[in-house]
């Protein structure tokens, strides 16, 4: 009962074994990557290597089409793990100079009395990721698009960092509190919309997307219409876009108005 | 025979507290999610939740009951003690301690990535490490069998190795290569990424190695049922086994073709190639073989039984069975729910026929139906066959235990055959919530309802089995005698090489593994450009 009488030729089980599995594996490769590819209508192979190619998975590159042009800048916007960690003081303290030109619209503190989004406390990589999205033209604003065309990508950095330093709004309650509308909690599952609290905060936070809490119930709807006209399209993959066409005007409404009402410090911090 | 019964207690322990705790999450979860639970509020529970219950049932539970009964099938089938108890003991505590490791960041919700992983979603470190201590584990056990089939066969030369031993034996070696294609995943993939040292991946190729675990996994998961099927129904219920040759070609059949046929898991999957799509699809239609051939002779061998009781006629022997003995009722309720399941089964593995029920509680339904329903309930069986000689006590209650095995049938019939039927009208599965209050899916409500009852139902019967072997460890002692296992009509006296041994049909299984997954993996391990950012649980 050595392995020498059992892998032999001589061994009847062995050749038996061996034998049929080989075939099945011919067979269903011949099938596979032969015949197959040759019975499908639409396939235009030069040589069987061509079909086997094909069959196998090689990755392909159709050079007859070309890729489409792209009319309207996408947001080009790359964050690592690395890209705003640990600021230092001074990055801070240059943030804090230049954000004096911001003030008149976001507030002396990050905090606008204007309908502009409030920037005190906000997570740095938003803040990061819009400027840089203003200066290419991914978004674009009548205000804000000139103030961020000049900026350089350290003093973007050094912004981002520096709202993100500084403390968030205080409690304060123009309106009661409203309660969760199912839209933020719960999303439409049969329409395909996640719970804007997936990503806002809420339930769970995802990287690039802003905190809402707190802010002005006129510019969260109106930045909703503008996804859903397609008017407004630096939402990388159309994340929002795709949501905000699904959304009725009712539930842009209760979105809205539940963040406005909501104090900002509910908002959990970043470590 | 049973020398370390402690060895094999504590295995079979740890398993079913854990089972309990899955399983009381599964149906929390078919509740929740149905239109009489409220809609949670924080979905994320769900997923944790979820994947505790995949990460239990289809990793630490089956793996302990394989490795617990493997123990015994070695001691007493060869008559011999275990050889290396030191080492049995230090997989058993690697297994206890990667599932509290795993279990930790799960309950934390910072490792809610579902039991398949689902790359580039990428949890906490200490969960995959669990999950690749209780892995290790096992594979201490995988070669704990080997090593005692040697020694055993030193002292036996050229004798047939016992039929339980045998398919024991490939049961452990089909484990230790499938489980190499998710240690890849984990090792080279996953945990670089969990532990910061990348933050990229190639989820596409992880898919690969995972299809390269997941399919085998099934029929590790139920090698404990066949080998109960062959060597322990016969002898409970007073027959013999039809014929010893099939069973042997059964478990090797098992060892060739389980393996290169996963990427039927990936039909959906653009980066697989279609020729190897086709291929692994063509031998999954071979892994029916084993099973027909086991349902064949197994049928027989129970025929035997019915005949030495006097049974008569073409069909009128059926009556003669003990229908009384649980091990006969299990058989018979385990046989059903194999068919319904294998018959769900044909559906999956046709490239067409799968696109409609893909991601769908179809799936969900089908490996409930077969996993949860026809294996698990084997499981059972041999934990009652084996309780009076691990526990030197009786099992008295022979009414409950058939009363437990009555729910546990009912239950997955009820809870599984809607669940398939919504599966058909296009639900789909790993969802937290339904809104059946739309128009659209309201009609399911009903079938979603019936689901929940037959949970619940199964739920009562898992209680019931923790409860009928906590009290046979404090019932009246009693010598249960040695542990056998069923003789043969025609008991073998001489074996050819090659149904004694497996190195052939390991060496088969390997090869089959490189020349359906060989070109794939390269491929996509070679292409650059092939990896997307992960995205952490849990982190801002
Ligand atoms: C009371 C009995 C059980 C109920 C009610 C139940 C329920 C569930 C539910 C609702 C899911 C999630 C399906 C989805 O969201 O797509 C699930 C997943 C799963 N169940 Fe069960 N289950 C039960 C018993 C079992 C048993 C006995 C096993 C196997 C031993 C098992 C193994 C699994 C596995 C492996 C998953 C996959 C997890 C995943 O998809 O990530 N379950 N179960
Ligand atoms: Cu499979």
């Amino acid at each position: 009962m050595s392995t020498r009488d059992l892998f032999t030729f001589r061994n009847r089980h062995f050749t038996i074994g061996v034998g049929i599995t080989a075939a099945i594996l011919i067979v269903t490769a011949v099938a596979g990557f032969v015949v197959l590819p040759f019975a499908q209508p639409w396939a235009r192979f030069t040589s069987i290597w061509d079909a086997i190619c094909s069959a196998a998975g090689v990755p392909q590159r159709t050079t007859s089409v070309a890729a489409q042009a792209q009319d309207k800048r996408l947001s080009e916007v790359v964050l690592t793990s690395r890209t705003l960690s640990r600021p230092s003081q001074e990055a801070i303290g240059r943030g804090a100079t230049l954000a004096q030109r911001c003030a008149i619209c976001h507030g002396p503190t990050g905090i606008s009395r204007a309908d502009s989004p409030n920037l005190a406390g906000q997570y740095a990589a938003v803040i990061y990721k819009e400027l840089h999205d203003f200066r290419s033209g991914a978004r674009s604003n009548a205000v804000m698009s000139p103030f961020a065309v000049n900026l350089t990508d350290d003093e973007i950095a050094d912004l981002s960092n520096y709202y993100a330093y500084l403390p968030r709004p205080p409690a304060y309650h123009p309106t009661p509190l409203l309660p969760k509308p199912n839209i933020v909690i719960y999303g439409a599952p049969l329409r395909g919309i996640a719970p804007c609290g997936a990503c806002h905060g809420s339930l769970d936070n995802k990287t690039g997307s802003p905190w809402l809490e707190g802010q002005s119930e006129a510019y969260m709807k109106a930045q909703l219409q503008a996804f859903a006209s397609d008017e407004r399209r630096n939402d990388i993959s159309q994340q929002m876009r795709n949501i905000a066409r699904a959304l009725t005007p009712q539930e842009i409404e209760a979105a809205a108005a539940y963040y406005a009402s909501q104090p900002p410090d509910v908002v959990k911090a970043v470590d | 025979m049973l020398a370390n019964r402690k060895l094999i207690l504590a295995h079979f322990w740890f398993a079913f507290a854990l089972f309990g705790v899955a399983l009381t999450l599964g149906a929390w979860q078919m509740f929740i999610r149905s239109p009489i639970g409220t809609w949670l509020s924080n979905p994320e529970l769900y997923y944790r939740s979820l994947t505790a219950h995949g990460t239990v049932m289809g990793y630490v539970f089956p793996t302990l009951v394989a490795m617990g009964f493997g123990y015994a099938i070695s001691e007493s089938a060869l008559e011999q003690r275990l050889v290396g108890v030191r080492w049995a003991w230090t997989g058993f505590w690697l297994i206890v301690v990667g599932s509290v490791m795993a279990v930790i960041p799960i309950a934390l919700g910072r490792a809610s990535v579902l039991y398949t992983f689902y790359p580039p979603l990428i949890g906490n470190v200490f969960y995959y490490l669990g999950v690749v201590l209780v892995v290790v584990g096992s594979w201490i056990w995988v070669a704990l069998m080997s090593i005692n089939l040697r020694v055993w066969r030193r002292a036996h030369p050229g004798a047939p190795v016992p039929l339980a031993m045998f398919a024991n034996v490939a049961g452990s070696y089909l484990w230790a290569w499938t489980a190499v294609g998710a240690a890849l995943e984990l090792l080279l993939q996953i945990i670089p990424v969990a532990a910061g040292l990348k933050n990229t991946i190639d989820a596409g190729l992880a898919r690969i190695f995972f299809s390269w675990t997941l399919h085998a996994i099934v029929y590790f998961w139920l090698m404990p049922t066949y080998i109960a099927y062959y060597t322990i129904v016969p002898r409970a219920i007073g027959g013999r086994v039809y014929s010893d040759t099939m069973a042997r070609i059964s478990f090797i059949l098992f060892l060739v073709v389980a393996m290169p046929i996963g990427m039927h898991h990936t039909f959906a999957d653009p980066q697989v190639g279609a020729g190897f799509k086709f291929i692994h699809s063509a031998f999954t239609a071979l892994v029916a073989l084993p099973t027909l051939l086991t349902v064949f002779t197994i049928c027989a061998s129970v025929e035997i039984a019915a005949r030495l009781r006097g049974g008569r006629g073409l069909f009128g022997w059926i009556r003669a069975l003990p229908w009384d003995n649980p091990m006969m009722l299990a058989l018979a309720f385990s046989f059903v729910m194999l068919g319904f399941g294998g018959a769900g089964g044909l559906i999956n593995m046709s490239y067409q026929l799968d696109a409609s029920i893909h991601n769908t509680q179809w799936i969900t339904g089908h490996f409930h139906l077969i996993f949860g329903g026809a294996i698990v309930i084997i499981y059972f069986a041999i934990a009652y066959d084996l309780w009076p000689h691990l526990t030197g006590r009786e099992l008295i209650d022979m009414r409950l235990i058939r009363t437990q095995l009555w729910l546990w049938f009912i239950g997955m019939i009820v809870t599984t055959f809607p669940w398939h039927w919504v599966g058909i009208l296009g639900m789909p599965r790993r969802m937290a919530y339904f809104d059946f209050g739309d128009p659209a899916i309201a009609p399911q409500a009903l079938s979603v309802i019936l689901s929940v009852i037959g949970g619940f139902i199964l739920l009562t019967s898992g209680i019931l089995f923790l409860v009928i072997l906590a009290r046979g460890m404090r019932a009246p002692q009693a010598d249960a005698g040695a542990y056998r296992f069923a003789l043969a009509v025609h008991q073998p006296t001489i074996v050819p090489v090659a149904l004694n041994t497996h190195a052939l049909w390991v060496a088969l299984m390997i090869v089959l593994t490189i020349t359906n997954y060989g070109y794939p993996i390269l491929n996509l391990a070679t292409s650059a450009g092939t990896s997307v950012p992960a995205v952490y649980v849990g982190a801002q």
